[in-house]
């Protein structure tokens, strides 16, 4: 027994309880979206106290703290950051393994179902409270047949600080 | 530090279970009493998956109180990092199992007008223990109650099956 098991079948579930409530895929999909984005915006607090990063410089900076501080400290897995646009505003996560998905089949009548999307809207939450708007997807899925799990992420715009009227 | 990161996420997403099954509910004790029991059941199959990965070698025990001693040392430390700090029974199939510092209810205030959310923070658990006995050969019913947070009681009752 160990405890990432526990948040592995929690998660699984959250998912069965989401596709009993829900009457297709996307609503499921959309959901965990904003489940996960509920809780990116308060994890980040507790990612920002634990790993003592700085303010990141750029998106470069801000790709490699997710894979190699942020997805080890909370998952145990450092994903490999590639695939860069040439403008430098978008890249992929690579997922060799996803620890969410272990001893998970997708039965048949759930093909639109992206599983783990509860991790986009984590990523997209904890990156906007750090005035950073993104999308995130998963373009490539093992559960859905792929080699890899693929997360793409892009960068759309710095969002301004909402700092009360008077303040520094 | 105090909680470790991978449990932090679990309470992060324990939290956000708990928001989710109550709030598309209407307010009423018979909705409430639908959301304990949704939460109740998703713990329960989680404590079943949890056992299920246990090696079978180690899991041999001499009676249902070494059970219930497994439940509250090995079980609550792999889910919670620490032991159950009291477990009292009556040998007649009653356990009551105390934990005095609850992971998943120090994030609640302490105040009075808290203590009747607590049962929503625990209803989860008490699956898991449910859940986790039922894969170790022991018919279960638990339930839980909160005093003075964040301390909190488990009450197993066995069913002779």
């Amino acid at each position: 027994m160990t405890n990432a098991e526990l948040f592995t079948l929690t998660y699984g579930a959250l998912v069965t309880q989401l596709c009993k409530d829900y009457e297709n895929d996307e609503e499921v999909n959309k959901q965990l979206d904003k489940m996960g984005y509920n809780i990116g915006v308060r994890l980040i607090e507790d990612f920002l106290a634990r790993s003592s990063v700085g303010r990141c410089q750029d998106f470069r900076e801000t790709a490699d703290v997710i894979a190699k501080v942020a997805f080890k400290m909370y998952l145990g897995i450092t994903p490999s950051v590639t695939n860069w646009s040439p403008a430098g505003d978008e890249f992929s996560l690579i997922l060799e393994s996803n620890p969410l998905v272990d001893f998970v089949e997708l039965p048949d009548n759930h093909s639109s179902l992206v599983y783990s999307n509860l991790l986009c809207g984590v990523l997209r939450g904890a990156l906007e409270m750090v005035q950073m708007a993104v999308e995130v997807k998963f373009s490539q899925d093992t559960l859905r047949g792929d080699n890899v799990t693929e997360i793409r992420m892009k960068f759309i715009k710095r969002m301004e600080e909402n700092l009360p009227a008077g303040d520094e | 530090l105090f909680v470790m990161a991978d449990e932090a996420l679990f309470q992060f997403l324990h939290n956000e279970v708990i928001q989710y099954i109550y709030k598309s509910s209407e307010h009423g004790e018979m909705e409430n009493g639908r959301c304990i029991t949704k939460l109740e059941n998703m713990g329960f199959r989680v404590g079943q998956g949890l056992i299920e990965r246990f090696t079978k070698d180690t899991a041999r025990f001499k009676d249902e109180l070494d059970v219930m001693k497994f439940i509250c040392k090995d079980f609550w430390t792999c889910v919670f990092k620490k032991q159950i700090d009291n477990l009292r029974t009556n040998h007649q199939g009653i356990y009551v199992l105390q934990d005095n510092k609850f992971r998943l209810l120090t994030q609640l205030s302490a105040g009075k007008q808290y203590l009747e959310h607590a049962p929503k923070y625990l209803a989860f658990t008490c699956g898991l223990v449910r859940g986790g006995l039922s894969n170790l050969g022991v018919k279960s019913i638990v339930t839980a109650e909160v005093s003075v947070m964040p301390a909190c009681k488990f009450q197993v009752m066995i069913q002779k099956m």
